[in-house]
C-alpha cells in the first residue's frame, strides 16, 4: 500500500519559503503572482494500517501548531502533462508537485524511517518526499513553465510528478552477474577512441594505446571494470597529468622545456625552504603543519565546479562534504574545525537572454550554491568562517566553487600506513548508482548536453550520515583501531582502495559492499561515487572493537576485502574475478603528457582621465560593484560560530557588519594559540599577466594574515588553479606563467606551499564555440598565531587617532576596480616587490604584537579609497585625509586613491604612539595621511589641496550593502 | 562538595556538545557526553546526573522539522525517565536545537503534562541566521537568576520563531513568568519577541540563543573595540545551573 501525506501550513500561518519563491518569481520578470504556498508531501509505502498512518501524519510529520495534513492512498493518475489548475473569481491557482528522480538521494528518508520505527511502527518499505507548490495569480502557461523550470526544479535531479509507479521501478531490478570484457586487442585507433568516448572514460589515444599494449602482453582483453579503474586513476582529476607532464613553453620568442611544472614551481618552493614545521606536504589528502606541542593542523581546498554548474545545491553541498572527508582522511583522521568557501559566478543581473542554452541563470546558481554550503556545512557543525565571492561574465557558463576545510589532529595521528593482512572496511553511507563517472566527467568540458549525459555525476549529499561518521571515526582513531584511512571521493572505492593498496596490493569482494538498493553491477559498485563513505585499513585483532563503536552510533561499516603483499589489485564478485591489475601499471603506467604552451602579452584599453576633480561617484560605484559589495546576505546564512572557537568573525565593527580581512579561530578553549585563514584571488589581474596575478594573490592572502595581527613565521599556502582547456596552448601558457609567479613570490616571502589542486577544462561549449573561464588562481593561507588576544580588526576605533598608509603606491591601475567601473582593463597589473614587502610584513607584525595597531586593513579591490571608506563605516566614524604625504611613484590623485598596488595597508595609531610607531617603521615607505574624525564623513583632499572626496559614511555604507541585500 | 554531574545528550547531528561541555566545566560542573543510544540500551542512566543538557545542532538533519525526530525518540524511549528526572527537582536546559526538542516533545512549556503547546517554526526571513542579539532576561527561572539587565549572545538557527498554540497559552506564559528571554530586536518573527522560556518550576529552560558560544571574551564580535573581557555573558547561565545543584541537591 502506498500512502500519500500532504503537509500544509494552517490558515494564517506565514509561509516564508513560499514568500521567498514569490520574490524569485518577481526577479524573473514575471508579474501577477499574488501568493505562493509550499507544502511537503511524503509518499510512504509498505504494510501500514490506516490508524498507524494517521499517527505518523499527525504526531510526527505535521507540526500540531502550524500545520495540518491531508491523507490519501490513491495512486495519482496522469494529468495529461499539465499541472492541475483551478479557477477562482479573480485569481487562478496552479499547482505542481516536484519529486526526486529515481536514484537521487533523499536525505529525509533515512531519518524519517528511523522516527517511524521509534514510534513502534515497522512496516515501512520506502519513504520519499516531494514538494508541492501552489501559485496564485494571473500568469500565462508559458510563465508557469518558466517558473517551474527556472525556479522549482532541476531536471538533472528532479521531475514534475505526472504519474506514479512508472519511474520508481528502476532500482528494484535484481542484478544477474555477467562478466563484460571490452574488445581492445582487436581495435584500431579509431575504435579505441570510440571506446573511450562511449564509455565516458575521457582517455586520449596515447593512453588508450598504452592500455591496449598492457593487455596485449597479458594476452587478453580488459574487463569493463579494469578499464574503468584505469580511467579513474589516470583522470586529470586524480592524476594531475597536465601539471606533471612535459611542457614546451614559448614566451616572447624564447622556448623552454619544463619537465613537470608542479615539481619545478609549487613544490620547489617547499623543498627549497625546508621549514621544520611542515609535517606532511603534497603527500596526504591535505597539507599538514605543526600547531603546538601536541597537535598538528591541516588544510585543504577542493573544487566542485562542474557538478555545481549542473545542480548548484547538490554540487556545492557535496563539494563541502567531499573536502571534509579529505580532512577526515588525513593521517589517521583530523577533526574538521573550519570551512572556507570561495565562489565565482556570472553577475547576478545578467540578462536572461545572455545565458547560454542548458545553463542556469547566475543568480539561481549563486542562490543554490549558497544554500548547498549552508545546509551541508551547518549540519556538519563546522563553522564556515571565511570566504570570497567574485563575479565576471566569463563565469556565466562555468561557475567556480572552491570548498576548503581546516582540521586538527594529535601529532601521533598524523601518518598512516596500511599493512599486509589488514582488512578493508567501508564505513558510512551505502553505495548506490549515484555519482557514476564524477572523476572523469569533471576532467572534461561542459556542453549544453552535460545535464543529460552526465547527470549520474550529480548528487545530493546527506550531511547527517557524514556527521555520524565523523564523530565515530574520531573515537575509533583515539583508540588506535585502524592503521590507515582514506575518503571515497572521485573514483569511489576504485581510487580509495587503489591508493591505499598502492604499495601493497588489495583484494576486494564487491558483493560485500552495502548497497542502497539492489541491481548494481560489480563495476557500478566499484566506481560509484556515492557520498559519505570512508575506507579504513583495520588489523584483524581490532576489528571487533571497531565494529562495536560504529554500531553504538548507528554508523554502518562492513569488511569488503583485505590488503595483500602481491602488488596486485584483484576484485571478485561472488567469487568471479572481475579485475586483476598490476598496481605498478595502474599507478605508473600512464604515458606522460606533452603539451605546448604559449604566452604573449595582450594589449588593453587604458582608462581615460580627463582632469577629473571629484572621485566620490567613482568610490560609490566601486563599493557597489559586485566583487566589493557586502556579502552579509551569504555570511549570515552560514553558522560561522559553531564549536565556539571564533576570535575574529567574517564581519566586524561597531554594527558587526564590516568586511574583516581574515578569520581567526582558537581551536582549544584553554590555549591562546590560534589559526588565521585568508585567501587571495583576483582573476582581473590575470587578464593582463598571470604572473602578476599569482604574485598579487599570494601577497593578498599574506596581507590579510598580517592585517589581523599575524606573522609570516608559521604561514603556509595552498594553490588552487581553475583554468580552461589546457590542450589549447594559450590556456596552457597562462597556467605556466602563473606557476612561475607562484614560485618566485612564495619563495621570496619564505612561505611554503603545502597542498594544492587543479581543475582544468573549465570551458563551456555552445555550438562548437568554446568559452573559457579566465585562468583563476586561488591562494589560501593558513597561519598559526601565538596569541589571539593580539588580534586586530579593520574598523576604526576612536576619534582623533592617526591614519597612516603603509607601503608605496605605484602607477598600477591595470585590472583595478576603478578601471572596471570605467569599462576598461588597462595594462599595468600590480607587481610584487617581495624584498620591500617582506620588510613591511615583518615590521607590521611587530607593531601588532606590541598592541600599537588599533585598526588595520589591507588595500585590495578599490585601493586606498575603498579601504578608507570600509574602515570608516565599519567603525561608525569619519576620516579626514589628504594625499600629499602618501608615498606614490607618481603624483596623481586617481592613482593614489584607486591603484591596487600590493603590500599596502591603512593603519590606525593612537596619537601618543606616533613616535614609537614611526621609529618602528623607519626605512619603510609610510605616510601620515589623516585622522579619524567624529563627523561621520569621508573627506579626502588631493595632493593639490582640493577636496576630491566628500561623502557621509552612511551613504558609503548604503552603496556597499545595497547590491546583495536580497 | 562533589561537582554536579551534567549529562550532555547527543545523537546523530548534535553539534554544540563540546562547547556546551566546556561551558559547564568552566562553571564548575562535571559534564559527560552521552549518546542517546547509551541511555536507550541501559548502558548509562539519567538518574546518575543532576543536570540534563540538550545542546544545539541539527539532530537527524532536522528532517521533517527541527528537533522533531529527537523529540519523537525521547517521547517513545525516555519519557518516563525525563519526567522522573524533572520531578525529582533536577535541572534541564535545552539550547537551540535542544530547545526545539523540549518544545516539540511537550516538555516545555509543560503547562499540561505532555501536550505540545507551542512550536519553533521557520524564521520569517525563510533562511538560517547567524548573528548576535541583545536579550532581556527575566528573573523567574533558576537558570536566569542575577543576569545583567541585557545580555548579548549569538543566535544561529533557521527555525527559531516561537509560536504558542494560542493566546491563552501565551497569556499563561506571561502570567506565570515563564518567558525568560526576550529579544530586544526580534530577528526571526517570534511571537512576543520570545527567545527562551522555562517550565512552571523554573528548573527546565530552553532558549534559542547560544550561551555556550559566549563564555570567553574573545568570542564577542566586538572585543577588539570594546575591550577584552575575561568571561562572556553566557557563562553566568551555566554557573546558575551548577550553583543551584551545589546548594539545593
Amino acid at each position: 500500500m502506498e500512502w500519500k501525506i500532504e503537509i500544509r501550513n494552517r490558515k494564517g500561518v506565514f509561509d516564508p519559503l513560499g514568500n521567498g519563491i514569490k520574490k524569485d518569481i518577481q526577479d524573473l520578470g514575471i508579474k501577477g503572482v499574488k501568493k505562493v504556498n509550499v507544502s511537503q508531501v511524503f509518499i510512504i509505502s509498505g504494510d501500514i494500517a490506516r490508524p498507524d498512518i494517521e499517527r505518523i501524519a499527525g504526531e510526527l510529520l505535521a507540526d500540531p501548531i502550524t500545520e495540518s495534513y491531508i491523507l490519501g492512498n490513491e495512486r495519482r493518475t496522469a494529468t495529461k502533462g499539465s499541472p492541475e489548475r483551478s479557477r477562482g473569481a479573480n485569481s487562478e491557482r496552479r499547482v505542481v508537485e516536484i519529486a526526486y528522480n529515481p536514484g537521487v538521494m533523499d536525505p529525509v528518508e533515512e531519518s524519517a524511517r528511523k522516527a517511524i520505527r521509534d514510534m513502534g511502527i515497522y512496516g515501512v518499505k520506502s519513504l520519499r518526499t516531494e514538494r508541492k507548490y501552489f501559485i496564485e495569480g494571473k500568469i500565462t502557461e508559458g510563465d508557469f513553465k518558466n517558473i517551474c523550470e527556472k525556479l522549482l526544479y532541476n531536471k538533472v535531479i528532479q521531475h514534475a510528478v505526472k504519474e506514479r509507479g512508472a519511474k520508481s521501478k528502476e532500482h528494484s531490478n535484481s542484478y544477474k552477474f555477467k562478466l563484460i570484457t571490452i574488445d581492445m586487442l582487436g581495435a584500431d585507433d579509431k575504435r579505441l577512441m570510440k571506446i573511450s568516448k562511449d564509455g565516458q572514460l575521457f582517455l586520449n589515444l596515447k593512453e588508450m594505446q598504452e592500455i591496449k599494449k598492457y593487455f596485449k602482453k597479458l594476452g587478453r582483453n580488459p574487463t569493463d571494470c579494469e578499464l574503468e579503474t584505469i580511467a579513474q586513476t589516470w583522470s586529470e582529476h586524480c592524476g594531475h597529468k597536465t601539471f606533471r607532464g612535459i611542457i614546451e613553453y614559448k614566451e616572447e620568442g624564447k622556448t623552454k622545456i619544463i619537465d613537470n611544472l608542479l615539481k619545478n614551481t609549487i613544490m620547489k618552493v617547499t623543498n627549497e625552504l625546508k621549514k621544520p614545521w611542515c609535517v606532511s606536504v603534497f603527500k596526504d589528502n591535505a597539507g599538514v603543519i605543526r600547531f603546538d606541542e601536541d597537535d598538528n593542523v591541516c588544510f585543504k581546498v577542493e573544487t566542485h565546479n562542474h557538478p555545481s554548474a549542473l545542480e548548484p545545491y547538490g554540487g556545492s553541498g557535496t563539494g563541502i562534504g567531499g573536502v571534509i572527508r579529505d580532512i577526515l582522511g588525513v593521517g589517521l583522521a583530523a577533526k574538521p574545525i573550519m570551512n572556507t568557501d570561495i565562489f565565482c559566478f556570472g553577475p547576478p543581473d545578467t540578462a536572461h537572454k545572455k545565458v547560454p542554452k542548458g545553463m542556469m541563470h547566475p543568480k539561481r546558481i549563486m542562490k543554490g550554491v549558497v544554500r548547498g554550503v549552508r545546509d551541508y556545512g551547518n549540519r556538519m557543525g563546522i563553522p564556515t568562517a571565511n570566504g570570497a565571492v567574485l563575479f565576471d561574465e566569463l563565469y556565466i557558463g562555468n561557475p567556480l566553487v572552491y570548498c576548503g576545510t581546516v582540521g586538527i589532529m594529535p601529532k601521533d595521528k598524523s601518518f598512516k600506513a596500511s599493512r599486509c593482512g589488514d582488512l578493508i572496511v567501508a564505513a558510512g553511507g551505502r553505495t548506490g548508482r549515484d555519482g557514476i563517472h564524477g572523476a572523469t566527467f569533471s576532467s572534461g568540458e561542459l556542453t549544453h548536453e552535460s545535464g543529460t549525459v552526465s547527470s549520474g555525476a550529480v548528487q545530493i549529499g546527506n550531511p547527517i550520515t557524514e556527521k555520524k561518521l565523523t564523530d565515530t571515526l574520531l573515537k575509533a582513531r583515539d583508540k588506535n583501531l585502524y592503521t590507515a584511512i582514506t575518503d571515497c571521493g572521485a573514483g569511489g572505492f576504485s581510487s580509495a582502495v587503489g591508493e591505499m593498496g598502492r604499495y601493497l596490493g588489495a583484494e576486494v569482494d564487491l558483493e560485500k559492499a552495502l548497497l542502497k538498493y539492489r541491481g548494481l553491477s560489480y563495476t557500478e559498485i566499484w566506481i560509484s561515487e556515492a557520498q559519505e563513505r570512508m575506507v579504513l585499513s583495520v588489523p584483524r585483532e581490532t576489528l571487533k572493537e571497531l565494529m562495536s563503536i560504529f554500531k553504538k552510533e548507528d554508523v554502518e561499516a562492513v569488511v569488503i576485502g583485505c590488503f595483500t603483499s602481491n602488488k596486485r589489485l584483484k576484485l571478485r564478485y561472488n567469487g568471479n574475478v572481475v579485475c586483476d591489475l598490476d598496481m605498478e601499471f595502474l599507478h605508473n603506467g600512464i604515458p606522460r603528457f606533452k603539451r605546448k604552451a604559449v604566452w604573449s602579452r595582450p594589449g588593453y584599453k587604458e582608462s581615460e582621465n580627463k582632469g577629473k576633480e571629484n572621485f566620490t561617484r567613482d568610490l560609490l560605484r566601486i563599493l557597489s560593484s559586485w566583487n566589493v559589495c557586502s556579502k552579509e546576505w551569504i555570511i549570515r546564512q552560514y553558522d560561522h560560530e559553531v564549536q565556539g572557537q571564533s576570535v575574529l568573525k567574517p564581519l566586524v565593527g561597531i554594527k558587526n557588519d564590516g568586511p574583516g580581512d581574515a578569520s581567526i579561530i582558537r581551536p582549544k578553549f584553554d590555549s591562546k594559540k590560534g589559526i588565521i585563514i585568508s585567501n587571495g584571488i583576483n582573476p582581473r589581474f590575470g587578464f593582463i599577466d598571470p604572473y602578476r596575478m599569482a604574485g598579487s594573490c599570494i601577497d593578498e592572502a599574506l596581507r590579510q594574515v598580517i592585517a589581523v595581527g599575524g606573522s609570516l613565521k608559521k604561514t603556509a599556502l595552498l594553490d588552487n588553479f581553475c583554468w580552461g582547456n589546457t590542450d589549447k596552448p594559450d590556456r596552457m601558457g597562462s597556467l605556466v606563467r602563473a606557476s612561475f609567479g607562484c614560485y618566485d613570490i612564495a619563495k621570496a616571502y619564505g612561505v611554503p606551499f603545502i597542498s594544492g589542486k587543479d581543475s582544468l577544462n573549465n570551458e563551456y561549449s555552445v555550438h562548437g564555440e568554446s568559452i573559457a573561464i579566465p585562468g583563476t588562481l586561488l591562494i589560501s593561507a593558513i597561519s598559526v598565531m601565538n596569541d589571539v588576544t593580539k588580534a586586530v580588526t579593520m574598523d576604526l576605533k576612536e576619534k582623533g587617532d592617526l591614519i597612516y598608509i603603509i607601503g608605496e603606491t605605484k602607477n598600477e591601475m591595470g585590472g583595478s576596480h576603478y578601471n572596471l567601473i570605467n569599462n576598461c582593463v588597462g595594462n599595468n597589473a600590480p607587481a610584487v616587490d617581495a624584498k620591500e614587502g617582506l620588510k613591511i610584513f615583518n615590521r607590521l607584525s611587530e607593531t601588532s604584537k606590541l598592541g600599537l595597531l588599533r585598526a588595520c586593513h589591507d588595500l585590495s579591490e578599490g585601493g586606498m579609497a575603498a579601504a578608507l571608506a570600509e574602515m570608516a563605516f565599519s567603525g561608525g566614524l569619519g576620516v579626514d585625509a589628504e594625499l600629499r604625504d602618501a608615498p606614490c611613484e607618481i603624483k596623481k590623485d586617481r592613482v593614489v586613491l584607486f591603484s591596487e598596488s600590493n603590500t599596502r595597508f591603512i593603519a590606525e595609531i593612537r596619537k601618543t604612539d606616533k613616535k614609537v610607531f614611526e621609529d618602528l617603521m623607519k626605512g619603510i615607505s609610510i605616510g601620515l595621511i589623516g585622522e579619524v574624525s567624529g563627523k561621520k564623513a569621508l573627506r579626502v583632499y588631493g595632493a593639490g589641496g582640493k577636496k576630491i572626496i566628500d561623502v557621509g559614511i552612511d551613504k558609503l555604507k548604503e552603496a556597499w550593502q545595497k547590491p546583495l541585500r536580497w | 562538595m562533589k561537582k554536579p554531574r551534567v549529562i550532555i545528550l547527543r545523537t546523530a547531528g548534535t553539534n554544540c556538545d563540546k562547547e556546551t561541555a566546556s561551558a559547564f566545566k568552566m562553571a564548575g560542573g562535571e559534564p559527560e557526553l552521552v549518546h542517546i543510544n547509551e541511555l536507550a540500551r541501559n548502558e548509562k542512566f539519567l538518574k546518575d546526573y543532576q543536570i540534563l543538557a540538550i545542546p544545539g545542532g541539527f539532530t537527524y538533519g532536522d528532517d521533517i522539522a527541527s528537533g522533531k525526530i529527537l523529540a519523537n525518540e525521547i517521547k517513545y524511549k525516555l519519557n518516563e525517565d525525563i519526567k522522573g528526572f524533572i520531578n525529582s527537582g533536577k535541572l534541564v536546559i535545552g539550547i537551540c536545537n535542544g530547545f526545539q526538542v523540549l518544545v516539540k516533545a511537550g516538555i516545555l512549556p509543560g503547562l499540561n503534562s505532555g501536550a505540545v503547546e507551542a512550536t519553533l517554526s521557520f524564521n520569517d526571513s525563510g533562511s538560517f541566521i547567524d548573528k548576535w542579539v541583545e536579550l532581556e532576561p527575566q528573573e523567574t527561572c533558576v537558570w536566569t537568576k542575577g543576569l545583567k539587565e541585557t545580555i548579548e549572545l549569538p543566535i544561529a538557527h533557521g527555525e527559531g520563531k516561537f509560536i504558542p498554540r494560542d493566546n491563552s497559552i501565551l497569556n499563561q506564559l506571561r502570567k506565570t513568568g515563564q518567558i525568560v528571554f526576550k529579544y530586544i530586536d526580534n530577528p526571526n518573527g517570534s511571537i512576543d519577541d520570545i527567545a527562551g522560556i522555562c517550565d512552571v518550576t523554573g528548573r527546565v529552560m530552553g532558549m534559542m540563543p547560544h550561551p555556550e558560544r559566549y563564555t570567553l571574551g574573545t568570542q564577542h564580535p566586538r572585543w577588539t573595540r570594546e575591550g577584552l573581557k575575561e568571561f562572556g555573558d553566557g557563562l553566568a547561565i551555566f554557573k546558575n545551573g551548577v550553583d543551584y545543584v551545589k546548594e539545593k541537591l
